[in-house]
C-alpha cells in the first residue's frame, strides 16, 4: 500500500513540488532567522565567553550589560580576593577607543586590558605571534577580524603600528576572539598599558574577574562576594545570560525576527495545510475506490501519513540544506562572522515542520476517514 | 440452505435522509442470488439497483433487514471484518472504471492483491498474466489516460478478478462503452469471471448485453418484481 501511496504522491508533480517547497521555505526561514538571532544576541556576551578561565565576574551594582560600565575603586580587588572561596581574582579593563586604520580612516574599537602579571583575560586562541610579547612596551594584540578591518587586504603579519587614541601601539600577536555586538575590532593589552591609552594612567577597573575554589560553585562564591563587598557579582554563566537578556528586552531584534519566524511558520502551515488538503481532496475518489476494494481505514491513514511524512522529510531536508548553505557562505563574510546554525534550532525547526505536517495530515485524514466508499458506484 | 447461494437478502429496507426529507428507496427486498451463474439486475433508472448492490457489497448499511454473502451474515459484521471480507471475496467493476490515474494498467490490476498484503512487485507479476489473457499485453505499462475506454474497462475487469474473488459485482459495466466494446467486455468477463463456485452480479439497463445473463432480476420502485432464468429466445432479441 505504501508504494501505491508514494505513486499517488509523486504523480501530481506540481502539488508535490509545492508541498515540498512550502515546508522547505518554512524550515529555511526559521533556521536562517533564528540562527541570525542567536548569533546576534550571543554577541552581547562575547567578552565573557572569551575569558573561559574566569567563572566569576564582579562589577558595579548598576551594571546591566557589558557596554555600560562604571569603574570600581582599586581597593575592591583586595576585598574580593579576601572572600573565602575565591581562588584568584584579577582586574579587567574594557573601554572603547578610536583607532586610525592604515588608510587614515577612523574606526571604533574595543580595548581590553588584562592583568599585567598573569595576562588572564585574553581569548585562548592565538592566530599569530606570542602573547608573552605583550609584556613589551606599547605592545598590543589585535583580533583577527580587527586586523582584517584595520589593515585591509594585508596578510596577517606582526609589527604593524596602530594609533589608539593617538598613541602608538605595536601589534605583537593576532588572536581569535568571539564576534562582538558593537565593533569587530578589538585590541588587547596589559592593564597598565590600557590605562595609558585611555586615561593617562588613572586607575579604572571595569571588572574584577576571578575563579571559584574547585569545590564551590561560582554562583555560591558570587553570592558571598555580594554579601561581603556590596558589589554586583555573578557567575560567568549568569552574567552572559543577563547581557543576552538585556539585548532581548531592550532592542527590537526579538520582535522583528520573531515576526519573520512566526510568518514562516504561518505560511508553512497555511501553504502546506491547504495544499495537502487539496491533494487529498483531489484524490478522494481514489481513496474511496481503495476503500471499496477493501482497504482498511488504518491502511488508508498509513498511506496519508506516509505521504505527509515524505513531504515533511524532503521539504525539511531541503530547507535545512538551504539554511546550512546560508551560514556556510554568509558565515565567511565579516558581518555574519561567527553566525552558525545551532543544533537546537535545527531540531526545533524539525519539530515545527513535523507539527505542520501532522496538522495537515490530521485534517486530510479526517477527509479520508469520512470518504464514502459508496460513491464509487455513483457518477 | 442446501442451494448454492451466493447472496441472500431478507427484508432489506433502505431509507435516505431523515424527518420530512426521508425517502424509502428499498421496500423490503427478499432475493437469492445463485452461485455458478451470472445474474443481471435490471430496472428503470432510480429504482434502487445501485443502492441494493451497495448494501450487498457492504459499502452502504441497510436501514433494516439482513444480508448473507457466501453464507456469512454481513449485516452483522463489524466494520473492520466487513472491509476484510470485501477485500477477500468481492471484486468490483464500475461504470466509470475508477482506475487510479497515478498507477499503470498492471499496477491498477494489482491493487486488490496489495490490499490483501502482497508486495506491489509480486502482485504485478500475478496481474500481468491476467492482463495478457484480457488482450492487454501491449498496454500493461500505460497509464489509464493513455488507454481507450474499452482498454480501461478491461483493466478494471482484471482488477476485479486478480485476487480470485468468489463474487464479482458490476454496476453498468458497459454504459460508458460503445456497443461492440461493451459486448467484448462482457464476453471477457464471462470467460474469466464465471465458474461453478462463483457468482457475477451485473447491474445494467443495456438490453444489448442481456444474452450474457443466466438469471434476470427485474426491479421496480425499490422492489424485485420478478426473478427468473434467462431464456435464449429473450436474450437474442
Ligand atoms: N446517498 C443518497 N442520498 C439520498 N438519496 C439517494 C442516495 N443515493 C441514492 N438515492 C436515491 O435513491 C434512489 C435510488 O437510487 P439508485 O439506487 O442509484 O438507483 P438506480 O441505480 O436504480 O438508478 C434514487 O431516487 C436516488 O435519488
Ligand atoms: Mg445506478
Amino acid at each position: 500500500m505504501f508504494s501505491i501511496a508514494l505513486k499517488m504522491l509523486f504523480h501530481d508533480r506540481a502539488k508535490y513540488l509545492g508541498l515540498i517547497l512550502g515546508v522547505a521555505f518554512s524550515t529555511l526561514l526559521i533556521n536562517q532567522q533564528l540562527g541570525i538571532f542567536i548569533g546576534l544576541i550571543t554577541r552581547a556576551g562575547a567578552v565573557i565567553v572569551d575569558v573561559p578561565e574566569a567563572d566569576i565576574w564582579v562589577m558595579d551594582p548598576g551594571v546591566k550589560n557589558l557596554d555600560t560600565i562604571f569603574p570600581l575603586r582599586d581597593t575592591e580587588i583586595g576585598r574580593v580576593r579576601g572572600v573565602p572561596g575565591v581562588a584568584w581574582a584579577v582586574p579587567l579593563y574594557k573601554s572603547n577607543v578610536t583607532i586610525r586604520t592604515g588608510n587614515g580612516e577612523l574606526e571604533a574599537s574595543l580595548l581590553i586590558g588584562v592583568d599585567d602579571s598573569t595576562l588572564i583575560g585574553l581569548p585562548p586562541e592565538v592566530v599569530m605571534g606570542n602573547i608573552d610579547d605583550l609584556r613589551r612596551p606599547d605592545a598590543v594584540a589585535v583580533s583577527a577580524d580587527g586586523f582584517r578591518k584595520v589593515w585591509r587586504n594585508q596578510p596577517f603579519s606582526l609589527g604593524n603600528i596602530a594609533e589608539l587614541n593617538d598613541r602608538r601601539a605595536v601589534v605583537v600577536a593576532i588572536l581569535k576572539d568571539s564576534p562582538k555586538f558593537t565593533s569587530s575590532i578589538t585590541f588587547f593589552t596589559r592593564y597598565s598599558q590600557a590605562l595609558q591609552y585611555t586615561n593617562n594612567g588613572r586607575n579604572q577597573m571595569s571588572f574584577i574577574i576571578g575563579r571559584s575554589a574547585p569545590e564551590l560553585s561560582p554562583e555560591d562564591v558570587a553570592r558571598r562576594i555580594v554579601e561581603r563587598t556590596g558589589l554586583q557579582a555573578m557567575s560567568s554563566r549568569d552574567f552572559r545570560w543577563k547581557a543576552i537578556m538585556y539585548v532581548v528586552q531592550n532592542t527590537g531584534i526579538p520582535i522583528s525576527i520573531g515576526t519573520v519566524v512566526a510568518l514562516g511558520i504561518l505560511v508553512g502551515i497555511a501553504v502546506v495545510g491547504l495544499m495537502f488538503n487539496l491533494f487529498v481532496l483531489e484524490n478522494l475518489k481514489q481513496f474511496a475506490v481503495l476503500k471499496a476494494i477493501g482497504t482498511s481505514n488504518i491502511q488508508l491513514l498509513g498511506m496519508v501519513f506516509l505521504q505527509a511524512c515524505v513531504v515533511g522529510f524532503v521539504g525539511f531536508s531541503l530547507g535545512l540544506f538551504g539554511a546550512t548553505m546560508f551560514f556556510e557562505t554568509a558565515g565567511k563574510s565579516p558581518t555574519f562572522q561567527g553566525f552558525f546554525l545551532p543544533w537546537y534550532v535545527a531540531v526545533g525547526s524539525g519539530a515545527v515542520a513535523a507539527c505542520i505536517i501532522v496538522l495537515a495530515a490530521l485534517f486530510a485524514m479526517r477527509r479520508v476517514l469520512f470518504a464514502d466508499p459508496a460513491i464509487v458506484f455513483r457518477g | 440452505m442446501g442451494l448454492p447461494i451466493a447472496v441472500e437478502c431478507e427484508g432489506v429496507i433502505k431509507e435516505f435522509g431523515s424527518g420530512s426529507t426521508k425517502q424509502r428507496v428499498l421496500h423490503g427486498i427478499d432475493w437469492q442470488v445463485p452461485l455458478g451463474a451470472t445474474t443481471f439486475l435490471v430496472g428503470p433508472s432510480g429504482c434502487g439497483k445501485t443502492t441494493l448492490i451497495s448494501i450487498i457489497s457492504g459499502l452502504l448499511s441497510a436501514t433494516a433487514g439482513r444480508v448473507w454473502v457466501l453464507g456469512k451474515e454481513t449485516t452483522k459484521m463489524r466494520k473492520g471484518a466487513l472491509v476484510r471480507f470485501r477485500a477477500d471475496h468481492l471484486g468490483f467493476i464500475f461504470q466509470q472504471f475508477n482506475l487510479l490515474p497515478s498507477l499503470t494498467a498492471v499496477e491498477n490490476a494489482a491493487v486488490p492483491l496489495v490490499v490483501q498484503g502482497s508486495t506491489l512487485a509480486s502482485a504485478k507479476r500475478q496481474a500481468s498474466g491476467l492482463l495478457d489473457r484480457l488482450g492487454l499485453e501491449k498496454n500493461k505499462w500505460k497509464y489509464p489516460n493513455q488507454l481507450s475506454g474499452g482498454q480501461q474497462q478491461r483493466v478494471a475487469i482484471a482488477r476485479a478478478l486478480v485476487h480470485n474473488p468468489r463474487i464479482v459485482i458490476s454496476d453498468e459495466p458497459t454504459a460508458s462503452l460503445d456497443a461492440e466494446t461493451g459486448h467484448e467486455a462482457m464476453q471477457l468477463m464471462r470467460e474469466v469471471a464465471s465458474g461453478p463456485d462463483r457468482a457475477v452480479i451485473v447491474v445494467t439497463h443495456d438490453t444489448r448485453i442481456f444474452e450474457f445473463a443466466d438469471y434476470l432480476a427485474t426491479m421496480f420502485d425499490g422492489r424485485i418484481e420478478s426473478f427468473r432464468q434467462n431464456t435464449p429466445s429473450e436474450s437474442s432479441h
